[in-house]
């Protein structure tokens, strides 16, 4: 199957219905989507595909073809990190880390779509992703930090 | 990044691949001649210099070498047997390390956990990190810059006292331009030194790094995928390992496994079967699931479990071995003439640590050694538990810490490291096993369930006489790994001594008896959780303090000053009450309506710890219930947090914040559900956590500054007083108690309606 990720070209040879979170953590050594339930239940997986926010541990391979496939590594990287990624890192907005994959691709797929967005509606769009260590304000805290610099 | 020796960069094809991991001390040993502690960081993809010092020298405590590197192009490495939950640590004992040392925060890097190059330091339990770990990180590097300064006086001519240092150069006072840099002291020799505890460590006023809120060395490369979580650690040839196991607790064993049932599932390479431990190798993740899945296991009828809603009776009744934590005075005769009496009975349930990740660990196990990865807080303790079960000497294995998710206690036992283990020495390669969500629901140790029964006196002043409590409950430690069901001749020692009830007893009232029934084993498999017995003791003792201040007539906070004389305590209730802008006055709220939403506010004051090097928190909550359907809200927390000295004000402030909004879902939602077959929550719909709409507007910390006073540990604390501030704060808003935990909008009801009725 040939799949469209961080803007590059790629050939897997995969079952079709293997879920897209095998994909790309094993096959490309994608590491950022992290497996958390399988059950699209906590938000771990999420990937980005057309703009959308989607789980990626219950999405089969064969639904993406063609579609624009991001992970969190096509955001940004530690030399050069997104605006919405450097927030988190100036708002020490973790502590494993594990789910921040998800708060982050999350916020930016909303984001995008509802720049105006308050907080009560940005904990909504977070609603379902969960985060265990309790940084939910600092989570907050950094996408507030990135809409108001969007809004300068 | 934060570390020199990450899983990839050991891992990488060309670097001989995963034989070179492998410790060999022998092949080391013959390889190398004289050993340097002065060892290139250039190429860091070859097996560096320090890991061969390290590995001959056995990692020995009392040499300064075993803690500390200096490199000839000035970086230091911090060898820590303590290791990074994600709680910030790792900065924190770097912090400490480049202090006392004096070298520049970017030349300093941590190496973690891994049993052929750090000390034994000990789990990483118990908030004990910076408070044990980083004080004997403090010596080491206090004297390391001795020694160094010793060599810079005879280098720069100069008596010691007139040197200064800075960023790793040691400088004359009077003419900075004589100098030397640290690494050209050391240059390319071993500093064999012993620790000897001598150096006198700095001043808290000299301070400049400590004190400091440093950002965490961890957290950019966890902001952009590029962070070497140990579920990312891939090794040439690895396959993929999935355990399959009975329904969750259900004391099942084997029957038999029908492997016909899986010989058309593409990649499966075998199915493992020792003991009672089933599982299947495949080439690929989904295979391995698939095949673990479809696998035809048959098991014995489960042994059962009582109903759920006998849980604290059986609790209750359970064989246990008394023993009495405290007593003074004549509790019967104060109680039986007290002007009033008080009893209470509360209830804490099991509940899991809910790792967001599941349990992931990869091991690589040859004829000769093993070499395991895994988020393990206790290396060392793991390192011995599989060389028991793999039957290979000790010193063959090597595990090499790595981090998970968030555990909280959870990775005190990495059962998936004996998993992906015992499957690795089955087929002879390495393995990388992933547990699934149902797995970890079902199968983590769970905080034991507890049950509390208080009876308090007051005098006609309002003051208490009387103060008799029991509590009964199961080990809060202890638990073996779980591949230990295996069976067999490594069969894995249980830990025989009772730890963790947590047992609040600082009021020291007058007559009291606190009174223990300490239990073995639990319905359910049981262990470390956060706080260990800290929040179910918390939530039973302050809420029945506030039962009796309500039995007084006092205000909550006003009540228990009056019974409190350690002036850490006092300091700290009244920091929150002056932060929370608290109005004094008793609960319940005067002229509330039984309908509607209903607000108020609860406090509670723990320690955490034991004395003197205890952690005060006092904590207030502000909460709105819904009296019409049973939900409560809480719009704000105010928090006060006294765990002395402050290494990095932002990484006690991150750990408050995470430890309230945890025992806040702990608090509404957590319980562990189960029928006669087995554990029911297995997944996050059957066990739901806190979600985003659910956590307060805002939590506010006031840090109290205890400079002169050394660190007593932040990484639990704050979790031990929320049950019992919220309960008291529904109490407030409402006029009833809710005495089991969780509060779930069921429980409010039921309690409202008993109100009513």
């Amino acid at each position: 199957m040939e799949l469209t990720v961080n803007g590059r070209p790629v050939t897997v040879d995969v079952e079709p219905d293997t879920p897209l979170l095998y994909v790309l953590r094993n096959d490309l050594q994608l590491n950022s989507p992290k497996f958390g339930c399988g059950l699209a239940q906590c938000g771990a997986c999420t990937v980005i595909v057309d703009g959308a926010a989607i789980r990626s541990c219950v999405t089969p391979t064969a639904t993406v073809v063609g579609k624009a496939i991001t992970t969190l590594e096509g955001l940004g990287t530690l030399d050069a990190p997104h605006p919405l990624q450097q927030a988190f890192i100036a708002e020490q907005a973790a502590q494993c880390g594990y789910c921040i994959n998800g708060m982050i691709m999350t916020a930016k797929a909303f984001l995008d779509q509802n720049p105006n967005a308050d907080e009560a509606a940005i904990r909504q769009a977070l609603n379902r992703n969960l985060c265990r260590c309790g940084t939910h304000l600092r989570i907050l805290r950094a996408i507030n930090r990135y809409v108001q610099e969007l809004r300068a | 990044m934060s570390t020199i020796l990450t899983p990839r960069l050991k891992a990488v094809p060309g670097n001989g691949g995963a034989a070179a991991l492998r410790l060999s001390r022998r092949t080391f040993l013959k390889a190398t001649g004289v050993l340097i502690v002065g060892f290139s960081l250039a190429d860091r993809l070859a097996p560096s210099g320090a890991v061969v010092a390290h590995a001959q020298a056995g990692v020995p405590a009392q040499r300064l070498d075993s803690w500390l590197a200096i490199a000839d192009d000035g970086t230091v490495t911090l060898f820590t047997g303590k290791v990074e939950l994600g709680t910030g640590v790792e900065t924190a004992l770097a912090q400490i390390a480049a202090e006392e040392l004096d070298v520049a925060w970017d030349q300093m890097h941590v190496v973690q956990g891994d049993t052929a190059l750090t000390v034994d330091q000990g789990p990483t339990v118990g908030s004990q990190s910076v408070a044990i770990g980083g004080a004997q990180i403090r010596q080491a590097a206090a004297e390391a810059r001795q020694v160094l300064l010793a060599l810079a006086a005879e280098r720069l001519g100069a008596p010691v006292d007139q040197l200064q240092v800075r960023d790793g150069v040691v400088s004359v006072v009077d003419d900075p331009a004589r100098s030397v840099r640290y690494a050209d002291l050391v240059g390319g020799r071993r500093l064999e030194i012993e620790v000897r505890g001598t150096a006198v460590p700095k001043r808290p006023e000299e301070y400049r790094l400590v004190g400091q809120p440093l950002p965490r060395r961890d957290i950019p490369a966890k902001m952009t995928g590029q962070f070497e979580y140990v579920q990312n650690v891939r090794l040439p040839g690895m396959l993929h390992g999935r355990v399959v196991r009975p329904t969750p607790q259900s004391g099942a064993t084997l029957v038999s496994v029908d492997e016909a049932s899986v010989a058309d599932v593409p990649g499966l390479v075998q199915v493992v079967v020792r003991g009672n431990f089933v599982g299947v190798v495949a080439e690929r993740e989904e295979q391995a699931i698939q095949a673990a899945r479809r696998l035809r296991v048959t098991w014995s009828a489960p042994a059962g479990l009582p109903p759920q809603d006998t849980l604290f009776s059986v609790v209750r009744t359970a064989p246990s071995d008394d023993r009495l934590l405290d007593e003074a005075g004549d509790v019967a005769a104060a109680l039986a003439g007290a002007a009033k009496t008080v009893a209470a009975t509360y209830e804490f349930p099991f509940q899991m640590h809910g790792m967001i990740g599941p349990s992931c660990a990869v091991a690589d196990v040859r004829p000769d050694g093993a070499t395991v990865w895994s988020g393990t807080q206790a290396p060392h303790v793991l390192q011995a538990d599989l060389a028991r079960a793999l039957d290979l000497p000790v010193e063959r294995v090597r595990v090499i810490y790595t981090e998970g998710s968030g555990c909280y206690g959870r990775y005190r036992s990495d059962d998936a490291a004996l998993d992906a283990a015992l499957l690795s020495q089955a087929v002879g390669r390495p393995v990388r096993v992933q547990w699934m969500r149902a797995d970890e629901h079902g199968w983590e140790h769970y905080n034991p369930a507890m049950v509390f029964s208080i009876r308090g006196g007051i005098d006609a002043s309002g003051q208490v006489v009387a103060y008799d409590y029991e509590v009964w409950s199961a080990r809060h430690t202890g638990q073996r790994l779980l591949g230990a069901q295996t069976g067999g001749a490594w069969e894995l020692p249980l830990d025989p001594v009772f730890v963790g009830h947590d047992t609040l007893m600082f009021y020291a009232f007058p007559n009291r008896r606190y009174l223990l029934h300490a239990q073995g084993q639990s319905l359910l498999r049981n262990g470390n959780n956060r706080s260990l017995g800290g929040l179910p003791s918390g939530f039973a003792g302050e809420a029945f303090m506030d039962e009796l201040a309500a039995a007084a007539g006092a205000d909550p906070v006003a009540f228990r000053l009056r019974h409190l004389k350690d002036e850490r305590a006092r300091a700290t209730l009244e920091a929150v009450a002056a932060a929370a802008g608290w109005d004094p006055r008793p609960a319940p709220k005067s002229g509330v309506s039984p309908t509607g939403v209903a607000t108020g506010r609860g406090v509670a004051l723990i320690a955490y710890g034991d004395p003197p090097n205890q952690t005060w928190v006092a904590l207030v909550a502000e909460v709105a219930v819904d009296q019409d359907r049973g939900t409560v809200r809480v719009p704000r927390i105010v928090v006060a947090h006294d765990c002395g000295l402050v290494v990095n004000p932002d990484g006690v402030r991150n750990q408050i914040e995470g430890n309230v909004l945890q025992s806040l879902s702990r608090t509404l939602h957590e319980e562990v559900q189960f029928d006669s077959s087995g554990v029911t929550s297995l997944d996050w719909r059957t066990y739901p956590i806190l979600t985003f709409e659910e956590v307060p507007e805002r939590v506010e910390v006031v840090l109290v500054d205890r400079r002169e006073l050394a660190p007593t540990g932040a990484g639990e604390a704050a979790t031990v007083p929320t049950a019992a501030a919220i309960s008291n704060a529904i109490f407030d808003a409402t006029g009833v108690r809710l005495r089991r935990v969780p509060f779930t909008p069921e429980r409010v009801l039921a309690a409202l309606r008993q109100r009513a009725g």
